[in-house]
């Protein structure tokens, strides 16, 4: 049984976790914030 | 604490804080994890398996670390009506929820080359699973209360109540003990050599801080949503 497989293996999933928040919580903050400011300026 | 009720107050410091937790987690994290995986040593027992440790513990304290803000934010929202404690509350429970899967999912892996198995069910297994249920229940029901309105009293008695868990998470390798060692690392001291142990810290710190920035960023998507349907009812009735 390589032991590398399942070091990297359970490395892989922590990173592309956490990554897979920040690239799902980072756009939609700019998106929100982008479209607030929008309608802001349009008053 | 009311000093930040006021959204722009909070806004003011979320902006650049957001930003620097983000910088602080990337570098700490990206440090800690090439360090758990080429610098120190294999164990001498568990060999190459030891290093999951350094993103396993990270990932279990954040998982319990994020009920406890939604248990401490649903305080807020009952006793003070603190108006940003639910938008806190319901920006941790998806964050929170993915740790409690990724302490699951790297310990199952950590198993199988160990114990032979990828689940048991321990006492510390079974009650870690419980609480990614409880953050799945909490999300679905401050999801749900959201939409009939800005109350949220039922999520926050579920936050309150379901901290009753952590206890059980954290003594589950005393009160029963099966499959899962008991702790490495105490307030006394820890029982892993400072060679292998060094990374854990910065794994720690690095998660933490990228947990804080990402709740920080859903907690702004909240407000701007917030804002923008306000200013969008405020129009139509105008018009």
């Amino acid at each position: 049984m390589n032991q590398w497989a399942f070091v990297l293996a359970a490395f892989g999933v922590m990173a592309g976790g956490t990554g897979g928040l920040l690239a799902w919580s980072w756009p939609a903050m700019r998106s929100a914030e982008a479209k607030a400011e929008a309608l802001g300026k349009r008053r | 604490m009311h000093r930040f009720a006021n959204p722009a107050r909070f806004l003011k410091i979320a902006r650049p804080a957001t930003g620097w937790l983000l910088a602080l987690g990337l570098v700490l994290s990206l440090t800690g994890m090439a360090g758990a995986l080429f610098l120190i040593p294999p164990d001498y027992l568990q060999g190459e398996t030891a290093r999951i440790l350094h993103i396993h513990v990270p990932a279990a304290w954040l998982g319990m670390g994020g009920w406890t803000g939604i248990a401490v934010s649903s305080i807020a929202t009952i006793v003070w009506r603190h108006p940003l404690a639910g938008v806190a509350a319901r920006a941790i429970a998806p964050v929170g929820a993915t740790f409690a899967f990724l302490c699951l999912v790297t310990g199952s892996i950590w198993g199988r080359p160990t114990w032979g198995t990828w689940w048991e069910w321990d006492g510390r297994l079974t009650s870690m699973l419980v609480l990614l249920f409880l953050y799945l229940g909490y999300m679905a029901l401050a999801a749900a209360e959201k939409e009939r309105g800005p109350d949220g009293r039922a999520a926050a008695i579920f936050g309150i109540v379901g901290i009753v868990n952590l206890p059980i998470i954290h003594f589950s390798v005393q009160w029963w003990r099966t499959l899962h060692q008991g702790e490495s690392i105490g307030v006394a001291g820890s029982s892993i050599a400072p060679s292998m142990l060094w990374p854990l810290p910065l794994t720690t710190l690095g998660f933490s801080a990228l947990f804080g920035a990402i709740v920080l960023m859903r907690m702004r998507t909240e407000l701007a949503e917030t804002k923008v349907e306000m200013r969008l009812r405020r129009m139509a009735t105008a018009a």
